[in-house]
């Protein structure tokens, strides 16, 4: 295979790129968080960055240049998926850190959770088959245009697992249309495994420094575990992460 | 108060002796909650009366082994200062009266086992059997009950952030009424961090944590003593639910609290809940317990004694802390939202006192309650005469009616044999990023140990039909068996876990068959140097008489460096396909006991397939010495359906590579096709020469039968073709089966 060419990441953020790509990840523990360490793990051992847990009832996130909510079964995922976490103290530090323009990835239980808190539009709904599903998925990197897919080509195919039972995403017509307009698809199914409508994976929200995706990136950094084409959503953050740094980290006072 | 009578005690299930054996303990007529207590303790799934004796013939000790049998899992050191804890567990009465709670609390128990040793899980695999999903009568329910506990698997699991990597799935008549659910679980932890449910130190507090106790599972140990009957089905309220949020929040703050130093011992509330883990903890320390009901946090009103102290209500633990140090543990549950209650103390009397309102309600010796339970030699005669046919020339279409060519597509959609990945594909089996291989990738699941930069691979093996004509050989082949897919990933077997799942011991000739089980099940793991470092036994597995076939379930740990696996299919055309082991032999007798005999001919007769134990042991160690000098492509034991079978199951990778494959035998054609000898490893290699010096170095026959192709798969006998197909219509046959059946 030839070697990918990363093309630069331009934006109307007009972003600095830093000379030396180091970034703090900030990975979010809510209770019945399961898939934090393996986050953890691939920002840290994998992307060689630094990396640390914030518990949910934090009213801060401390000087991170990035926040991950990872998968898991949040608060148990009573009632809704994500409807609880929604509530908990860190998603008001996390709805902050996103205004303020710094980058946060949603993964699986990740996104159900941004767009509950309604950071992201839609909704995740069962599965078409109403069973939960564990599988490798091929996806169409339909933007590069955001901070978690400029490493990718337009167009890239990428491969790594979903492992989740609700994450048919579904939105009405005006909204799957102002994403398209918007060039907010961040990712597509090519075989659409779940039902989501118009075969979305991964959606931005207007300022596209928010993403959430079903997929799990985290799982796909290294060639041991199958794929490490995952490491293409982090290796854009960290092109621009640096760059698009809030001046100032949030501090909500309660 | 309710008066003891000999109808009370028969509906605890205590026979008349065990009854006055209890009053010569206590040296009184019991009370009500007492009767309780001894009910479950000596209850055969607490106590393996039947089975105790015979138990103590496998051997348990090796120099890796840490801990046996005896605490809540066995433990084995994997060297680098860490060690793994594992152990299997069945939970096939609840499974059968509620399919999803009765599977998820049965992963939820074996999880609470792995860390109450302070080992965080990383592995789960299940071994599961159950009627066949096409039967025309009994199919629909059969079916039911398949997606209740594959899904009450998945929600467990899945929620708790353990992946499931792999396991078994069989359906056989005999397990209509009587589905076995055998979980296997596997954590991982520093060897100096391991925690024993062990109560020592009088005064110091003894503390309740996790979920509230309610009236859920009473008696639910009692319920897995005993026979099916038609009202079993009124037993559905001794079935335990499951939260496994509640579990993930345990396991975190358990693992938390156990930095603090501040525990001494801790026990899960399992079977038979807060009375085995009180006794346990004490009998195992020497040390009595005193407790007060009172401070028990419940989740409904009006609960007796006798309720409390057998309620089976799940993700619930006991621990005994460090006087003064209490709140160091307080405050770590308080984190996490869980209650931790201290309900009693540590005493120096050897005695179990339970209190209610202030007044005992229970007083038992800790150590005649939890280790004198009556143990019974069982009368066993000889198992069961399997019902010969010694004539399989008057079996329909054994002669070859039936053609090699339309055999193997048919064996490959049968329910044993087709691809499980409607199952499987329910399970996150990659969650915690260490799955290096999963289900159906190779013959055993690898989960790579981060901390120590190796691996453990594992496998579970049962196979009832073998062990119903020979239990002894049977029980031998399962753990030559487990031991050989541990083997065909490079890994060497280090260690086993046993579930045994029988009928009703009362009767000699089901005895007979766990007796005989046990002993051949001793020889292998003994030669295999494999000590079995804990387990369970599930006896009365029968509905309205009916028994199944006995069923005991290996489960076989293997270590080995983390590397990327050589997988199951052929990854390049033109490579030699060698049948490591040779093409084995087999007579009509044992030909009676294969797939193609039960899927082909409908029939079950005969003995397994034969094995050469020393044979077996020297083809384990030809493969991992050819997987560690990097000469095979891929690798798969033959095993179910035999040669045919296994070579598909080559040829569906991605690529869709096959063979032409040359047999030189003199086998009847579906004989030599399908065939279950054991001890036999199908290769691909680019150096067969190097792969034939390193078979004749450990004297086995390894014949190259063929080579690999583009496109399709053909098996000639000498130069008469048996079969040609095309690899997508096999596979998708293969591949698409399941769906089709729980359609």
């Amino acid at each position: 295979m030839a070697p990918k060419v990363r093309p630069a990441f331009s934006d109307k953020m007009n972003l600095r790129l830093p000379k030396t790509l180091r970034m703090k990840f900030g990975v979010i523990v809510f209770p019945g968080s399961n898939c934090d360490h393996d986050a953890f793990y691939a920002v840290s051992a994998n992307l060689h960055q630094k990396a640390e847990f914030i518990w949910h009832d934090s009213t801060s996130l401390g000087d991170v240049d990035a926040v991950i909510l990872p998968g898991g079964f949040a608060y148990g995922d009573y009632l809704r998926c994500g409807a609880i976490a929604k509530f908990s103290r860190v998603m008001q530090a996390v709805r902050q850190f996103a205004t303020d323009g710094g980058l946060v990835l949603g993964v699986c239980n990740g996104f159900q959770i941004l767009v509950e808190a309604g950071l992201l539009p839609g909704a995740l709904i069962r599965n078409r088959s109403l069973k939960f599903s564990c599988r490798d998925v091929h996806l169409r990197t339909e933007t590069t245009h955001s901070p978690f897919t400029c490493a990718a080509f337009k167009g890239e195919i990428l491969r790594m697992p979903i492992a989740h039972g609700e994450g048919c995403y579904f939105a009405e017509d005006r909204t799957l249309d102002e994403l398209e307009a918007e060039d907010r698809i961040a990712f597509r199914y090519l075989d659409n495994p779940n039902g989501s409508l118009r075969d979305i994976a991964g959606i931005l929200n207007p300022g596209r420094n928010v993403m959430g995706m079903m997929p799990h990136p985290e799982r796909s950094t290294e060639p041991l575990m199958g794929s490490s084409d995952g490491l293409t959503v982090f290796e854009s953050m960290l092109r621009v992460g640096q760059a698009s740094r809030p001046v100032l980290a949030p501090a909500v006072k309660r | 108060m309710t008066t003891i009578t000999p109808d009370l005690i028969t509906q605890h299930q205590l026979t008349p002796a065990e009854y006055q054996k209890i009053v010569d303990i206590l040296g009184r007529e019991p009370s009500y909650t007492e009767l309780g207590i001894f009910s479950v303790m000596w209850s055969e799934h607490c106590s393996y009366k039947s089975s105790r004796l015979h138990l103590k013939k496998l051997p348990t000790r090796g120099k890796l082994v840490v801990q046996g049998p005896g605490e809540n899992a066995g433990i084995v050191d994997i060297g680098g200062g860490y060690v793994i804890a594992f152990k299997i567990e069945s939970h096939n009465h609840p499974s059968f009266i509620e399919p999803f709670q009765g599977a998820a609390t049965g992963v939820g128990g074996i999880l609470r086992d792995i860390f109450t040793m302070g080992a965080r899980p990383i592995a789960v695999l299940d071994s599961l059997r159950f009627g066949r999903p096409d039967d025309p009568v009994t199919g629909a329910r059969n079916r039911r009950i398949l997606g209740g506990v594959v899904s009450g698997i998945a929600h467990y699991g899945n929620c708790f952030g353990v992946p499931t990597v792999g396991g078994e799935c069989i359906f056989e008549p005999c397990y209509d009424g009587n589905p076995l659910v055998n979980v296997f679980a596997l954590g991982v932890c520093r060897k100096e961090d391991v925690f024993y449910a062990k109560a020592a130190g009088a005064g110091n507090p003894v503390i309740y944590v996790g979920a509230r106790t309610g009236r859920d599972g009473i008696h639910g140990a009692s319920m897995a003593s005993a026979e099916f009957t038609e009202e079993s089905k009124q037993k559905r309220p001794n079935v335990q639910v499951g939260d496994p949020f509640m579990e993930k929040l345990l396991l975190e703050a358990c693992l938390e609290a156990m930095q603090t130093g501040a525990i001494v011992g801790i026990q899960d509330m399992g079977a038979a809940g807060l009375t085995c883990s009180t006794c346990e903890m004490g009998s195992r320390g020497g040390v009595g317990i005193e407790i007060e009901l009172d401070r028990v946090p419940q989740r409904e009103t009006g609960m007796t004694p006798y309720e409390i102290m057998l309620s089976e209500s799940q993700e619930r633990m006991l621990l005994v802390a460090a006087k003064g140090r209490e709140e160091e543990v307080f405050e770590v549950f308080r984190k996490w939202g869980l209650e931790s209650v201290e309900i009693g103390a540590v005493t120096s009397d050897g005695k179990l006192r339970v209190k209610h309102h202030g007044v005992t309600v229970a007083e038992i010796p800790n150590r005649e309650l939890a280790d004198e339970a009556p143990l019974y030699d069982r009368p066993h005669t000889v198992p069961p005469a399997v019902k010969q046919a010694p004539d399989p020339i008057g079996v329909p279409g054994f002669l070859s009616e039936i053609d090699v060519q339309t055999a193997l597509p048919a064996l490959l959609a049968s329910p044993d044999i087709c691809s499980k990945r409607w199952i499987w594909q329910q399970y996150d089996h990659q969650v915690r990023t260490n799955t290096v291989a999963g289900p159906e990738r190779t013959d055993a699941a690898i989960i790579r140990i981060k901390e120590t930069g190796t691996s453990v691979a594992m496998s579970l093996d049962g196979n009832g039909r073998y062990c119903y004509l020979s239990p002894r050989e049977g029980a031998m082949l399962a753990v030559a068996e487990a031991c050989r897919n541990v083997a065909t990933v490079g890994a060497k077997p280090v260690a086993a876990t046993n579930c045994l799942n029988f009928g009703n011991p009362e009767k000699p000739e089901i005895m007979a068959q766990l007796v005989e089980a046990i002993e051949g099940m001793a020889e292998a793991c003994r030669f295999f140097d494999t000590p079995i470092t804990g387990g369970n036994v599930s006896l009365y597995n029968e509905t309205l008489g009916e028994g199944i076939y006995p069923t005991p379930v290996l489960g076989i740990v293997g270590l080995m460096k983390t590397a990327a696996p050589v997988t199951i299919p052929f990854q390049n055309a033109g490579r030699s396909v060698v049948l490591l082991g040779g093409i084995g032999t087999c007579d009509d007798t044992r030909f009676g006991s294969s797939q193609y005999a039960k899927e082909m001919l409908k029939q079950l007769w005969g003995l397994p397939p034969a094995l050469d134990i020393e044979y077996e042991l020297r083809v384990q160690y030809a493969i991992r010495k050819i997987l560690s000098e990097d000469l095979a492509e891929s690798a798969h034991d033959l095993s179910d359906g035999g040669f045919a079978v296994a070579l598909a199951e080559c040829s569906f990778g991605p690529a869709e590579i096959g063979a032409q494959i040359e047999l030189e035998s003199h086998l009847r054609p579906e004989v030599l096709a399908f065939h279950e000898a054991p001890s036999r490893i199908l290769i691909s290699t680019a150096n067969p020469k190097r792969v034939a010096a390193i078979a004749k170095k450990y004297q086995i026959e390894a014949p190259v039968v063929g080579v690999t192709i583009e496109k399709g798969l053909e098996i000639r006998q000498r130069t008469i073709t048996l079969g040609a197909w095309e690899i997508a219509a096999l596979k998708s046959a293969y591949e698409g089966a399941m769906e089709n059946y729980v359609r």
